[in-house]
């Protein structure tokens, strides 16, 4: 199974098939959606999606670090980092559609 | 945010399209990442963030509450990470307070 990397342009042409605006417009459309989750993320709040997942952002605290390579330590400044947490609706359409891939027979030898 | 609030606010940014179709947007975007990690492949939006899938080995587990050892299975675990320019905003200014 090769592993294909999905980009917002896929995501934009789904939506023009599906609903039948422009591509230039689709693509816009998509970086909407993005953008608006962008933004109350960064105001701080959670992105609550039904039967997807929730984004949340986590402020840290400042700790300790280390560089690996020469073992010095140095400080990690607090941040907020952002957090995704999937349903459990995804999980498992994920875990049946990559378990069904595995038990798919592989090439016959011949 | 939820999802409605979502759909509410793209609907209002963009007047001209019905909210059923806004809707649509929003669950066909949705449905494209799903469907892309369950079926092994990675999606990744620059500047928003990177979903992919990890592999759990399968691992003996204890009942937290019996102490009861159970055998977890293999499993796939959906993952994200934080783009790089969603990282920097999230950090660049203190967080605003919403306006109600």
């Amino acid at each position: 199974m090769t592993t294909k990397t999905i980009t917002r342009v896929e995501l934009a042409d789904a939506v023009y098939s599906e609903i039948g605006l422009s591509r230039s417009e689709s693509a816009v459309l998509v970086e909407a959606v993005l953008e608006e989750i962008c933004q109350a993320l960064v105001k701080g709040d959670k992105v609550k999606i039904s039967s997807f997942g929730t984004f949340s952002v986590r402020s840290k605290k400042e700790r300790i670090g280390r560089n690996p390579r020469s073992g010095v330590e140095v400080p990690i400044t607090p941040r907020r980092v952002a957090s995704f947490k999937a349903s459990n609706l995804i999980k498992k359409n994920i875990n049946d559609g990559l378990s069904k891939a595995a038990t798919k027979p592989l090439a016959v030898a011949s | 945010m939820t999802r409605s609030e979502l759909v509410f606010k793209l609907s209002s940014a963009h007047p001209h399209l019905s909210q059923k179709d806004i809707e649509k947007l929003v669950s066909t975007v949705l449905r494209q990442i799903v469907d892309a990690l369950a079926a092994g492949d990675r999606v990744e939006l620059r500047g928003f963030g990177a979903f992919s899938v990890k592999k759990r080995e399968p691992r003996v587990g204890r009942n937290p509450r019996t102490g009861e050892s159970v055998d977890v299975d293999y499993k796939h675990v959906p993952f994200f990470k934080a783009g790089k320019q969603l990282r920097e905003r999230l950090n660049k200014a203190a967080p605003t307070k919403k306006v109600a």
